[in-house]
């Protein structure tokens, strides 16, 4: 989230698309429904069902699923060609002015530089005109035309209201009214908040979804801004965290890189990374790279890690290429994986294809799994009839479940979907034998490493290397841990007179005190604050509020530098005045940057510098034209799901996303719409968390049972009657369930058809307490979004039968 | 946001009312306080209620209930009907509003009403099974309850339920145990939207207003409160979007009153005409107890308790 | 306040009410007790308070957790969990999972001990901890002693293990994140994925 969830209540306008925000994050949700009631917003959902969220809406608008980029698109041919935008803050924040090489351009649906074999693009195109003064060029009045406005506006103007309906089947007045409640925020006085969640991310063009969404944000001025933004309802309580730490094929903590094979050396990776501004004046934490990097491997190589050894650089493993979990599952079907640990995750459930896990897990050597309860995945070799028909005496993987605490059997700090850091209690002793994650990790280290002492083998020296010196090895605290997170000085740290500004040993209070020198650690700069000299800061329960503008900056800690809305310089005009006395948040006092929150700036930069308030980007704006950034184009398209019902109205010769990877044989798992005509969506039940709660009893008695959601029209065409079991195949498997017949779903009309859709809630399984099922990703197809690599879960295709009820 | 209860603590206080607050009790005399205590409301904003069933889970937890897991029958209603376990239910309706075009998915919260005029407890000829506290709270004492089913039939919105297992009626207490000692039902806590809140009746009635107000400014011009007369009000009331329709809601009684049946007891009618109608159901609970004398109770009391359900107020 | 003087209290109070002695005259002097006892107890006196936060979704929900020594273990267990009331998000609410995280807690499909299944078996047999840490070290070390690369055809330090994978959960702590990352990244895997992008 670039803003946060209490800060919901200050907009105006809500938009819920690509999520199911009351159904999936119900308490958060109240900031809209107190946005609702306290200052009178609207909220409107676009979805393909009539949510719960819809059912509080305003505003109700169906769509396709898979068809968002063009429901947004036209969104933003709207804004554009009704000059419903927020001018002054498009020509000043955003690269609407940058002028584009010349050799840049898009025709048929591509842009230049596709290569189609390796069904990926070169990217060098995508660029700004450099000027003598090796800035880009800009032309602030937007009228030259390769001016990413202009281009803009050429780019979206094919998105018109009666495209948008023959693409995403949303009849145009319900698409009208949507953009128009948009263009009402436009102005500096009003704002929107956006609010997604996997309905857009599990698409094989998801994070262009996410774009799109971003541009008309940005074209409305409501980026950094109370009340506005663009916020991923993020699902697990910690995935912000641990994203944050960089548990990810690529990453290491912080949003650092892993290092490749072409980065030999640290110097090499350093320089990579160097920060190039591309206006005059441009700051970014970026240009810290190195004193980030350095910190994080003193923190984990300790006095190992030393100037003549690179900061043990060497030690960490190179990647050769990246190993997203759809990659994982592919290497492991190969069977070039010998062991898997699955700590609090059951890929059986939750990764695509099923079919494909199952037999994956089956060639591993062994699979470990650690998790407070029983997992489908622990259980993936027992025969479950047609929920999992497996031959069990022909699966020669060792399987081990081990039992781990629960939430509230351990302490700790969790950080929440607004980027906040909070610290948990320990309430209950370990139930049972179970151990914390920790223990069993700090554990099987040891014993390896004590393996390895004792008999050497290949490479001992990297494990050797890392430093371990927590107070009782076998058990490393909490509170410990967190400090090493914070980092801190590990000598006395002078400033530039020589004067003592932090003593060895202490915690840093900011990651502007971060050296590249080795004389601090610390291995997530972005949380450096959270662990204090001021003491452990994710513990801070102030919730008082002394702006009134539901910021709560005292409770816990907001990374980074415990800021609560990011951007926030945006919220003031370029010369520092708040956009309008309603909207004020962050300004300049004529000194200095202030406000309701930390400023998300430079705290004494002059506005006259003209310094921008993106300053995570070398322009200091936001980017309309995200340059070589993503992998399918640096504007959106619309391109049809991998499994579409439909050829791409707009460019029938393009199939999917043209540059998402499939995977070897791959293309032939997909389904056609002729012997698969249904379009078929995954989706959360409020009742339930992933696959948890199918193990707890409450969340099953009241919703006990797989079902399939479907409309009347498809019941009547298929002779189906409510509460009847179907079945709902794909190409790649099948599911049984109930048959759920509501008006809440309706045929769309679709590019001169009419199309029928069912929804398949995802959380049942043949493990736990509620009925047993098949897992809903026996249908869904390995393919993933052409840069996060998030499975289309959202848009495939199956055809729906009715069974005979087995009881009479 | 309506401002919410404090946390709970952990240190033992005195409950705030007791058997001193009785206002009535079922085929009992009893003497209400001289002061009535002030009187308490929940009141359900069905315009803000997200169905998530919050409200029954932790209705289900708080009061230690175990219910059996179900199917689905092609419905979001789980279990399909309030039980001596789920003293709460979301009931979800789809209506079509023939004036916008819109559907509407009206999702509504079912559960004891805690009427001012409590049908079940007039109808009730177990002594002290049914009480209702000054400040309005209608409560079930399984340990009086003969599990005969009249306060079911007299029930005008159909709450309460009979356990198969223990032949003892239940229903929602209001949180009684938690309203004792200042805090609110647990329903009111959990709702994720404040679409349930938990105060005093004059609060919950000012507040009803300014929710009304939003819902007019919205086009919902017959928004409304939902607190019947015909039951002398109640103590868990209702904002509807559309409150000229209630049964629009899952069939939300509208105009409820106290049964005929229960008049017709009042009026000391012989039982086995009131048997009669009450349908088998009850009556294989009336037989139950004939039968196996539960709590030592001879028909002749129950006939005279029945009497007295008639002056049960002074 | 302790139980006694409470008790004691409230009988007197209900004592001094005509109802008590209205119920003996009618004869129903077997349920005279049940009458006094009116209000039940309120469950949390006298048990013990932890913040916490919902192990759910990522709006971190504040969350109180009572607990009280279980009769049978003797070791503190979790009886209550409702939502924290000074938690600026939630305000003390909590959604059908948050408010019945107590069954997930005490949920059937706990694993209470470490579980072992030999290659080609049918069930799950119970281990120790010794047992099932000692194996999953000697298969990891025999694996990373096969497969591990300490240099590509390049000649580049690149000291890699492709061959292990380590799903990490996005509900365990940030602590936890961080040992995680550093074990695994520390043998060497590159397999590294969480919940982040499915």
């Amino acid at each position: 989230m670039t803003n946060n969830w209490t800060d919901i209540q200050n907009a105006d306008i809500v938009l819920v698309m690509g999520g199911n925000a009351a159904e999936a994050h119900p308490c958060g949700f109240k900031w809209v429904t107190e946005a609702k009631s306290e200052r009178g917003a609207k909220l409107m959902v676009v979805d393909p069902r009539f949510t719960r969220t819809a059912a509080v809406s305003d505003h109700y608008a169906p769509i396709r699923s898979g068809s968002d980029i063009a429901f947004l698109s036209g969104v933003i041919n709207y804004l554009l060609s009704n000059d419903a935008i927020h001018t002054e803050y498009v020509r000043n924040y955003t690269n609407a002015a940058y002028i584009v090489g010349e050799g840049y351009g898009f025709s048929e649906g591509l842009f230049t530089g596709y290569e189609e074999d390796r069904r990926a693009y070169d990217r060098s195109s995508w660029e700004y005109e450099i000027g003598e003064d090796g800035f880009a060029k800009r032309d602030m009045t937007l009228q030259h035309p390769r001016c990413v406005y202009q281009l803009m506006k050429a780019h979206f103007a094919a998105y018109t209201p009666e495209m948008v309906q023959r693409i995403s089947g949303t009849p145009e007045d319900k698409f009208l009214k949507v953009a128009e409640w948009v263009a009402s925020t436009a102005n500096g006085e009003r704002s929107m908040t956006i609010m997604y969640a996997l309905g857009w991310t599990q698409h094989s063009h998801g994070a262009q979804n996410i774009r799109s969404a971003a541009m008309i944000q940005l074209l409305c001025g409501n980026i950094g801004v109370p009340g506005g933004g663009i916020n991923a309802l993020r699902g697990h309580s910690n995935v912000q965290g641990i994203t944050d730490i960089g548990t990810l094929t690529a990453s290491l903590p912080g949003y650092l890189a892993m290092p490749t094979d072409a980065e030999p050396t640290l110097d090499s990776h350093l320089a990579k990374r160097a920060f190039t501004p591309l206006q005059e004046n441009q700051v970014s934490y970026w240009q810290n790279y190195n004193k980030f990097y350095v910190s994080f491997l003193k923190g984990m190589y300790g006095r190992n890690a030393t100037a003549d050894n690179q900061f043990g650089y060497d030690w960490l493993p190179k990647l050769d290429t990246t190993y997203d979990a759809l990659k994982m599952f592919d290497v492991m079907h190969k069977g070039q994986t010998t062991g898997l640990l699955c700590q609090g995750f059951n890929p059986l459930m939750s990764i695509a294809y099923s079919g494909k896990s199952v037999a994956a897990l089956a060639k591993l050597k062994f699979l470990v799994s650690m998790d407070p309860i029983e997992t489908d995945t622990a259980y993936f070799w027992q025969n479950h009839g047609e929920f999992n028909d497996v031959d069990t005496a022909s699966i020669q993987t060792e399987v081990f479940m081990l039992p781990v605490t629960s939430f509230v059997e351990e302490e700790g700090s969790l950080t929440n979907s607004s980027r906040n850091i909070q610290w948990k209690w320990r309430a209950a002793d370990p139930y049972f034998e179970s151990r914390r994650d920790t223990d069993i990790l700090a554990d099987l280290f040891l014993r390896l490493r004590k393996l390895y002492d004792d008999e050497g083998g290949t490479a001992p020296g990297p494990i050797q290397a890392i430093d371990w010196s927590y107070a009782d090895p076998m058990a490393p605290a909490a509170e410990e841990i967190l400090r090493e997170l914070n980092g801190r000085a590990l000598t006395d740290l002078r400033d530039a007179e020589g004067k003592v500004v932090r003593r060895a040993g202490e915690q840093l209070a900011g990651f502007g005190e971060m050296r590249a020198d080795g004389s601090t650690d610390g291995v997530q700069w972005i949380y450096t604050g959270v662990y204090s000299p001021e003491g452990n800061l994710s513990q801070r329960r102030d919730n008082s509020d002394p702006s009134g503008k539901n910021v709560y900056g005292s409770w816990g800690f907001c990374w980074p530098a415990n800021r609560r809305i990011l951007y926030n310089r945006a919220s003031a005009d370029p010369d520092g005045k708040p956009w309008s006395e309603e909207k004020a948040y962050v300004f300049w006092d004529g000194q200095r940057w202030g406000g309701a929150d930390v400023p998300d700036f430079p705290p004494t930069s002059n506005p006259s510098l003209r310094t921008g308030p993106f300053i995570m980007t070398p322009e200091g704006t936001s980017r309309l034209f995200a340059r070589g950034f993503m992998a399918e184009g640096p504007f959106p398209v619309h391109y049809e799901p991998f499994e579409a019902p439909v050829l791409n109205p707009m460019f029938p010769a393009i199939r999917g996303n043209p540059a998402a990877r499939v995977f070897d044989n791959d293309m032939e798992i997909f389904g056609d719409a002729e012997e698969f005509p249904i379009v078929a969506t995954t989706y959360r039940l409020t009742e339930h968390f992933h696959y948890w709660t199918k193990s707890v009893r409450y969340n099953a008695v009241v919703q006990p049972e797989f079902f399939v959601e479907m409309s009347h029209a498809l019941a009547e065409e298929r002779g189906i009657s409510p509460g009847q079991m179907v079945s709902v195949r794909s190409h790649r498997g099948e599911v049984k369930g109930r048959a759920m017949i509501t008006k809440r779903l309706q045929p769309l009309q679709v590019d001169g058809r009419t199309l029928h859709y069912v929804g398949l809630p995802l959380h049942f399984g043949f493990v736990g307490q509620a009925r047993k099922a098949s897992p809903v990703n026996s249908l869904t197809p390995p393919v993933g979004d052409a840069n996060a690599q998030t499975p289309e879960f959202k848009a495939f295709l199956v055809d729906v039968t009715p069974l005979a009820d087995p009881v009479a | 946001m309506f401002p919410p209860v404090p946390n709970p603590g952990t240190e033992a206080t005195d409950q705030t009312f007791g058997a001193g607050d009785l206002m009535r009790r079922s085929a009992s005399k009893v003497t209400p306080p001289a002061e009535r205590q002030t009187e308490v409301a929940k009141l359900i904003d069905v315009s803000k209620c997200i169905g998530c069933k919050a409200c029954q889970v932790a209705c289900l937890e708080w009061n230690e209930q175990v219910e059996e897991i179900g199917f689905n029958d092609g419905r979001y209603e789980n279990p399909p009907d309030l039980t001596e376990h789920s003293w709460t239910l979301m009931r979800y309706a789809e209506y079509e509003n023939p004036e916008t075009g819109n559907l509407e998915w009206l999702i509504r919260k079912d559960g004891c009403m805690h009427c001012e005029d409590p049908g079940c407890l007039k109808a009730c000829p177990a002594p002290g099974a049914i009480v209702q506290y000054s400040n309005g709270i209608v409560d079930f004492k399984q340990e009086n309850c003969i599990g005969c089913g009249y306060c079911i039939q007299g029930c005008p919105f159909n709450i309460p339920r009979l356990s198969k297992t223990d032949r003892k009626v239940y229903k929602c207490t209001l949180c009684v145990d938690r309203v004792a000692v200042g805090q609110g039902p647990a329903c009111a806590k959990a709702c994720p939207t404040q679409a349930i809140v938990f105060g005093t009746k004059a609060e919950m009635t000012e507040y009803a207003q300014t929710r009304i107000a939003d819902l007019n400014s919205r086009g919902y011009d017959k928004a409304g409160l939902y607190d019947p007369p015909g039951v002398g009000g109640t103590h868990v009331m209702y904002v509807l979007q559309h409150a000229d329709q209630p049964e629009l809601y899952s069939g939300l009684a509208n105009a409820p009153k106290i049964s005929g049946l229960v008049e017709t007891w009042k009026s000391g009618a012989a039982k086995y005409t009131g048997l009669a109608a009450v349908g088998i159901f009850a009556a294989a609970g009336f037989l139950h107890y004939l039968v196996n004398g539960a709590n030592r109770v001879s028909a002749e009391d129950e006939a005279k308790a029945r009497d007295l359900v008639e002056g049960d107020r002074t | 306040m302790n139980m006694d003087i409470s008790r004691r209290r409230f009988l007197q109070g209900a004592g001094a009410g005509v109802a008590g002695t209205a119920l003996g005259a009618f004869g129903f002097g077997g349920v005279e007790a049940a009458y006094a006892a009116t209000v039940k107890e309120f469950r949390l006196f006298r048990t013990t308070e932890a913040r916490s936060t919902c192990p759910y979704c990522a709006v971190a929900c504040g969350m109180m957790v009572f607990s009280a020594p279980s009769a049978e273990t003797g070791r503190m267990e979790v009886v209550h969990i409702e939502g924290d009331v000074d938690n600026p998000v939630n305000r003390g609410t909590l959604c059908p999972k948050g408010a019945g995280a107590l069954d997930y807690i005490r949920s059937p499909q706990r694993v209470k001990v470490p579980m072992y299944r030999k290659a080609g078996a049918d069930a799950f047999e119970e281990v120790s901890w010794d047992f099932a840490m000692e194996r999953i070290a000697q298969l990891m070390k025999e694996d990373r002693d096969a497969n591990f690369i300490e240099t590509n055809a390049d000649g580049v330090t690149v000291n890699r293990w492709p061959t292990m994978g380590f799903l990490s959960g996005s509900s365990c702590t940030n602590e936890t994140g961080w040992i995680t990352w550093k074990v695994a990244r520390g043998l060497g895997m590159l397999q590294i994925e969480n919940q982040a992008r499915i």
